[in-house]
């Protein structure tokens, strides 16, 4: 009779998250990982003709930074963006440049703006989104001029309108990082 | 959402001191990506081996979506030749494409046997590809275009190298490892090739703008002969690229030049050729390559 009680309490949503916590290795994997896999995920797409693919790695790395504060110490775009800089084409360092001053300028918005809903968040990502693609032209090793700022200007609309799903995935992957599958004995 | 409360630092010394400790890291680390950019941009390869060793790393994984995204391509190419007038007329079409431009060319080599002729007797080869791959990936998400190529020095690329799809120029070889290449696209802004109207002598450079398309800028100033419509074939100055290849189409004049399409699309041709500098000779007497291109086209007129 109990065992019959159990198996129901088991198959619940929250029965099996009795007597578990987090593990450990995920809980700290998930976020850097995330972002990795989004610095390479572009390589895979072959376009020949304009830069269309937003900076999925950087959105990863916003994405963390803007909805779990304080989960990524802020000196943490020197190593990722050493992976960004491998595989985005851009001269190496510019990733790590601008993903640490990204840091630092959300840190300090942060602070000015202690309260804020998810529209604030989505302006935050855009106006760090836009100046991002905009000195990532500047630092690209070409000639800059006017005509690049445009070409640019489809990838900065595409990546704002896709931040939301970005935010989604990472509250998924939060949800992932977080839930309990190791039976504490 | 405000920021959880074990970030505020208080009176605790401890906590003042790991978030200034963290500021002055973060700051460290923008000054180590300033000091490594201002190298890599005043000498563009310096990290080539890094780079080169982590595109090697995925360059596998790289060669399984080229094949599926091939595989959705040539679908999506059935599917919308079906819908259109029957898949056999995507593929005339294609066949028809291909014609335009074999014609085109060989109007260009009718024109560049006359005047070999002319000059002295020079014996022309057929070239010989160095290895034929798949370009794997590219820089899609970077103002930069460079795509990677699934061939490297153990296949005998070598920097340098014209690439070629079956349609024309793809592009030129930028960094080489064991396993993958990097190639610098035409539509690259810092890229400039030496090309020439296909069938008489106009002879300008084909700059990369960064959006797909190309200028063409003519060497003689005076009245532009160019016209909407008109075929670039590579004019085989400074010695990279062998002369009359496909490069681009004309599709709207300027006052200096026109904008032209490419022949090409990196993106459509998956399967590439790598083909050995034409001229390897021309290219040790120099090292900037814009520079012999203008010497040589100089001493043609």
């Amino acid at each position: 009779m109990t065992g019959q009680l159990n198996r129901v309490s088991d198959s619940r949503q929250y029965g099996r998250q009795i007597n578990r916590e987090a593990s450990p290795w995920r809980q700290y994997a998930v976020p850097y990982v995330s972002i990795m896999a989004g610095s390479l995920l572009p390589v895979f797409v072959l376009t020949g003709t304009m830069p269309i693919m937003p900076p999925l790695g950087f959105m990863m790395l916003l994405g963390w930074r803007i909805m779990r504060p304080g989960l990524l110490p802020v000196w943490i775009g020197l190593p990722l963006g050493l992976v960004d800089d491998l595989f985005s084409g851009q001269p190496f360092g510019s990733a790590v440049l601008l993903w640490s001053l990204a840091m630092l300028a959300i840190e300090q918005l942060e602070q000015r703006f202690p309260w804020r809903n998810f529209g604030h968040d989505w302006l935050t990502a855009s106006v760090v989104l836009t100046a991002y693609l905009t000195l990532a032209v500047l630092f690209s090793g070409a000639t800059p001029n006017a005509h690049q700022l445009t070409i640019i200007a489809p990838q900065i609309a595409l990546s704002i309108l896709l931040y939301p799903i970005v935010a989604i995935v990472v509250s998924w992957l939060d949800r992932f990082r977080l839930s309990r599958t190791r039976e504490v004995v | 959402m405000a920021p959880p409360s074990s970030r505020r630092s208080g009176h605790s010394r401890r906590a003042q001191y790991s978030i200034f400790t963290g500021y002055v890291l973060a700051s460290i680390g923008a000054l180590i990506g300033a000091v490594l950019l201002a190298i890599s941009i005043f000498q563009p390869s310096a990290f080539s081996g890094v780079r080169g060793t982590a595109i090697n790393a995925v360059e596998p994984a790289a060669e399984v979506t080229t094949t599926s995204r091939t595989g959705f391509a040539s679908l999506y190419d059935n599917v919308s030749g079906y819908l259109r007038a029957g898949s056999q007329n995507a593929a005339l079409n294609e066949e028809l494409e291909i014609a335009r431009i074999k014609l085109e060319e060989a109007k260009a080599v009718e024109q560049e046997n006359l005047r070999l002729k002319a000059l002295l007797d020079i014996k022309q080869d057929e070239v010989e590809p160095i290895v034929v791959s798949r370009l794997v990936g590219s820089t899609s998400a970077s103002t930069r275009r460079f795509a990677y190529l699934g061939a490297g020095s153990s296949d005998g690329v070598a920097v340098g190298m014209p690439v070629r799809g079956p349609h024309g120029v793809v592009g030129r070889i930028l960094e080489v490892s064991s396993n993958s290449a990097r190639v610098m696209l035409l539509t690259d802004s810092e890229s400039v090739l030496p090309v020439r109207r296909a069938d008489d002598e106009v002879v300008a450079f084909a700059e990369g703008r960064g959006d797909g398309l190309l200028n063409i800028r003519l060497i003689n100033l005076g009245i532009n002969p160019l016209e909407p419509g008109d075929v670039f074939v590579t004019s085989g100055a400074g010695g990279y690229y062998r002369p009359s290849v496909a490069v681009a189409i004309v599709d709207e004049v300027t006052s200096d030049g026109a904008i032209a399409r490419l022949i090409a699309d990196p993106a459509a041709s998956d399967i590439v050729s790598v083909e050995p500098i034409w001229q390897p000779a021309a290219l040790q007497s120099a090292q900037i390559p814009v520079q012999i291109a203008l010497d040589e086209v100089e001493a043609d007129q």
